[in-house]
């Protein structure tokens, strides 16, 4: 692995971790590795810095669903430009081309049920290209980002002395 | 009528002094929400293709004893680490003997030395097995204080000093448990220097061997010139590999010593667990990368923590291997225990005092960086509040 490869694996682990933290880990100066980060910024290797959230250990209402699109191509279109229309839309989290029996994977959060229906409804289905779609609605989400979700502490440590 | 235990208990065990941690955490363990930084075990679990290479066995149905020094495959792959990391060459036949833990090599050994009266010396601070252990085979501890001013190291003169015709046994720890000391080639020479021409054998504990922090190529004592035929190695899985709930460790010596030791093995334990032992195999020939990788977070933390003290202008050597920092903390004029006492109760954060590792651990607090960066910062933050209290 390259020096920026591995700086990049730390803050895909913990993006809290400062420059120096990262450095003292690989033993380089701080401000290599600052420089590092920063064109991988610039360049868009790092496209941003969020939370996980767990949103069941809120009030917030939310729903997540799965849904699997099947395309028509046109003449003179690709996948991109209707990956694109699909991407405008702000509940849409993730967009995937595949592999397989479908097109397009999205997954998008909604707060509630009705609220995804209605985007299938009136804004997915209706893109021209789209000729079918099939919404998987998430029940429970155990695991995300190789984290899990419902651990109350991550030490799995079962003594307490020495 | 009931039994009369204190008489029908075996003097030494009923009159050893339990773990001098314990009453500590007795107290640590009665709060709620406390910040420990105690606990002297990997925080990492154990990388997921070791354990597969466990279920694996266990699917396959290999339950059953082993040969009694281990596995072929395993005690190869010791031997083949032994010789690529250190250039140490043992016999896979008759020079290994994988253990329950670091701690049952330490104990066999020892078992298999130790005649009544023979005295062992060891290093202090120290991991608080081998004095209890000396005792049990009927051998008496003889503590050799190492300071700060020497970066906890084993000075030659003490060696020297201590030795007398009773000598039978010199316990070598490092990186050393508590204080992340370190011993380097040439502080090995000066040591193994006053060893040759006196029978004086030597276990060397080197169980946070690959947890070192230097540049230096790692060096085992038994690879000192002229060292090999008095010193048994003990190692293991526990800290490299955070294995520690596998109980695999293993022993490496010479022939002459190694083959009593395996009765005594043989006779106690039979054979360490299978299912481990097959998971160990995993671990030498394909771990490789995982120790790295846990390395190098101990690393970070290590230095974070150092930068911690310096600026809070509490001494602290720098320590290049295990992952424990040992501060100083004598300037507040608690004792070790009073000044952990303190922390925990004040702040809810859990450090063992110094003290715990022997006398000359007085003045100090072993904390463990076995832990995240998060939990480290929360544990620092609580650190600096409870410092500028007691410096009101």
């Amino acid at each position: 692995m390259s020096e920026k490869e591995k700086i990049l694996h730390y803050l895909e682990q913990n993006a809290r971790l400062t420059a120096k933290n990262i450095a003292d880990a690989l033993d380089m100066d701080e401000s290599d590795v600052a420089r590092i980060i920063a064109s991988a910024e610039a360049d868009g290797t790092i496209r941003g810095y969020h939370a996980l959230v767990n949103w069941d250990k809120t009030c917030r209402e939310h729903t997540c669903a799965v849904i699997e699109i099947k395309i028509h191509i046109r003449h003179g279109e690709g996948f991109e430009e209707v990956a694109k229309r699909i991407c405008a839309y702000e509940e849409v989290q993730d967009l995937y081309l595949m592999s397989g029996g479908y097109d397009l994977m999205v997954v998008i959060e909604g707060k509630t049920l009705r609220d995804v229906a209605r985007f299938v409804g009136e804004k997915l289905a209706v893109i021209d290209g789209v000729t079918g779609t099939a919404t998987h609605f998430v029940l429970t989400k155990y695991k995300d980002k190789g984290v899990m979700m419902d651990a109350v502490s991550d030490d799995h440590r079962l003594m307490s002395e020495i | 009528m009931s039994l009369n235990y204190d008489e029908l208990l075996n003097p030494v065990a009923r009159d050893m002094k339990p773990s001098g941690i314990r009453k500590f955490f007795d107290l640590a363990g009665s709060m709620q929400d406390v910040v420990t930084l105690s606990i002297g075990e990997p925080d990492f679990k154990t990388p997921w293709h070791i354990r597969e290479a466990g279920i694996r066995t266990l699917n396959e149905g290999k339950t059953a004893y082993t040969p009694n020094a281990g596995l072929v495959s395993l005690r190869r792959a010791v031997s083949s680490y032994m010789s690529r990391r250190f250039g140490l060459t043992y016999d896979p036949d008759s020079e290994v003997i994988v253990t329950v833990g670091g701690s049952e090599g330490i104990d066999v050994t020892m078992r298999t030395l130790l005649r009544l009266g023979d005295e062992v010396l060891i290093p202090e601070p120290c991991f608080v097995c081998y004095a209890p252990l000396a005792q049990m085979a009927g051998a008496v501890p003889v503590t050799l204080a190492t300071y700060e001013k020497d970066a906890f190291r084993l000075m030659p003169e003490t060696l020297k000093a201590a030795i007398t015709p009773k000598t039978k046994l010199l316990v070598l720890s490092y990186p050393n448990n508590p204080t992340g000391a370190v011993m380097s080639k040439s502080d090995y020479e000066a040591i193994a220097e006053v060893l040759r021409g006196t029978d004086v054998f030597v276990i060397t504990d080197e169980i946070y061997i690959e947890l070192s922090y230097t540049k230096q190529p790692l060096v085992s004592f038994a690879a000192i010139d002229g060292m090999r035929e008095r010193t048994v190695v003990v190692n293991g899985f526990s800290k490299a590999y955070a294995m520690t709930g596998w109980r695999m460790g293993y022993l490496c010596g010479p022939k002459e010593l190694i083959k009593p030791a395996l009765k005594l093995h043989q006779f106690g334990i039979m054979s360490a667990p299978t299912t481990s032992q097959f998971a160990a195999v995993e671990a030498l020939e394909h771990g490789e990368e995982d120790v790295n990788m846990m390395r190098e977070k101990y690393n970070m933390r290590r230095k974070f923590l150092l930068r911690t003290f310096e600026e809070l202008e509490i001494p602290c050597f720098e320590p290049l291997g295990a992952f424990y920092v040992f501060p100083n903390i004598s300037r507040f004029g608690l004792s070790s225990e009073d000044f952990c006492r303190r922390f925990l109760e004040e702040e809810k954060v859990a450090m063992v005092p110094g003290s715990a590792f022997g006398e000359s651990g007085e003045g100090f607090a072993r904390i463990s960086y076995a832990y995240s960066m998060d939990h480290l910062q929360i544990a620092v933050e609580r650190l600096k509040r409870f410092i500028s209290r007691l410096e009101g």
